[in-house]
């Protein structure tokens, strides 16, 4: 039996530290785009109008009922086939995982939403104000405040499924670790350390959020 | 003013208003009693179709409220709205809660809005507060507020739903003291109340409603002193 060994992780760990910061990039890109995505979707579950709410829900159903893997494998190799061309792992992986966050994003700002006082909206119409003004300028800031906690879930998961966009061969995080374990014919270290670079980061990003939410709560 | 024909709500299989006839003319303060339940608040509130009817008519100013070509977000810019639960925005301070309808709805400069938002602040006796957050305002205070910011969009008429039912006893006076205030300026009120004194001193006419019906209507003496129907006698005999 071999000995655990991490110097041989050293001469990589560049690598690693690209890597994590990819992964951060394509993970909050994603969520933005989820974000966008899910206010629209989230809104369009409520609309009085029977097709829109139809398709916004078929929309998260499909997100939600579908490996994000399945996903991410049909946006890279699978839209080219009638795209006619392929769209470079960067720009995939972001929108992939971003439609998909999308979809949960959906579900947060639908909650969000509900979980403002009903009042509000009827205060701002009878005011006179369009159910666009109302939700722009009176719903949505406040529902978006009842949003944070779960969408900072949201980019946590989205960091870690970030992982997933190996499979399409782009170098982040955990495409790291692969190849250092080629490379040094040790897989189990670079893969423990991929492992310590995701928690820290996920543990680091929990405790930042912990801190908004105190802040947040304090001014209500 | 306000026209209202053969009103009924239903509410699913519950009919909440069996058939409302009311008018209210211009300058008039109307209030409106009765038991809980009875439908008081589901009248006011299908003056601006916060709730809609299930059928009869809405008029006002001649203007049919459920005629499909009625732009609803004109009429209610004419049809201020004060609510039980005052309804402030939480996320605005108090002069923003008062201003945003008028830049956002009537296209009033930010300077203008201030200026006509500070005088009303004045008129209900809270210029000081004006950049505060609704959270630091107690309950009378926030209702003046509330009222403030639908008289910024110069309404014709003001409908009170239950205004100082949410508020501690030692607040009330305050703001029937502001509504009072607007009753002599000739403003058109309808106004759901439990108060007996104000609807006996500020009323011009009481309707008394109960199972979605007005059941009688008159002046405060009218119905206060010489009540006809035995219904509207055993609920002032409840509570007075």
């Amino acid at each position: 039996m071999d000995k655990l060994n991490f110097s041989i992780v050293i001469p990589y760990i560049h690598l690693f530290f690209r890597g994590a910061l990819t992964a951060f990039e394509i993970t909050l890109l994603a969520v933005l785009i989820g974000i966008v995505i899910g206010t629209f979707m989230g809104m369009g579950k409520m609309s009085r109008i029977f097709v829109v709410r139809f398709l916004c829900s078929a929309y998260v159903e499909v997100i939600r009922g579908t490996p994000l893997l399945v996903q991410l494998l049909i946006f890279y190799f699978g839209l080219p086939q009638i795209l006619g061309f392929t769209i470079p792992e960067f720009p995939a992986a972001v929108l992939a995982l971003g439609i998909n966050s999308g979809g949960y994003v959906a579900e947060i700002v639908r909650g969000g939403i509900l979980a403002v006082d009903k009042g509000q909206m009827e205060a701002a119409r009878s005011l006179g104000m369009t159910y666009a003004q109302a939700m722009r300028y009176i719903i949505l800031p406040q529902a978006f405040k009842k949003m944070i906690p779960p969408l900072g879930n949201e980019f946590v998961t989205l960091l870690k499924n970030s992982s997933l966009a190996t499979t399409i061969g782009f170098p982040e995080l955990t495409r790291a670790a692969q190849i250092v374990a080629g490379n040094t014919y040790r897989p189990f270290e670079p893969y423990l350390t991929a492992a310590a670079f995701y928690f820290v980061m996920t543990v680091s990003f929990s405790w930042l959020m912990s801190i908004v939410e105190r802040r947040l709560a304090a001014s209500d | 003013m306000i026209e209202v024909r053969d009103l009924h709500k239903n509410f699913g299989k519950l009919e909440v208003l069996r058939g409302i006839d009311a008018k209210i003319e211009k300058g008039e303060v109307v209030v409106v009693i009765g038991p809980s339940g009875s439908g008081k608040s589901t009248f006011l509130r299908c003056l601006n179709l916060l709730e809609r009817p299930t059928r009869g008519e809405v008029k006002i100013e001649g203007k049919s409220l459920l005629d499909p070509s009625t732009d609803i977000n004109k009429i209610r810019q004419d049809v201020g709205m004060v609510f039980q639960h005052f309804n402030l925005f939480p996320h605005k301070t108090v002069i923003e809660n008062i201003t945003l309808a008028p830049i956002k709805v009537k296209g009033l400069s930010q300077n203008e809005a201030r200026e006509r938002a500070m005088e009303l602040l004045e008129r209900v006796g809270l210029a000081d507060k004006a950049e505060c957050f609704p959270a630091s305002l107690s309950g009378g205070q926030k209702q003046r507020v509330a009222i403030a910011r639908a008289l910024a969009m110069n309404p014709k008429v003001m409908l009170f739903d239950e205004p100082t039912s949410a508020l501690d006893p030692e607040m009330i006076k305050e703001v029937l003291d502001v509504m009072k205030d607007l009753a002599s300026d000739g403003m058109t009120m309808v106004v759901v109340t439990h108060e007996m004194r104000f609807a006996r001193e500020v009323g011009d006419r009481v309707l008394f409603m109960d199972e979605g019906k007005i059941l009688e209507e008159g002046t405060p003496e009218e119905i206060f002193e010489n009540p006809q129907n035995p219904r509207t006698k055993e609920f002032l005999s409840k509570i007075l």
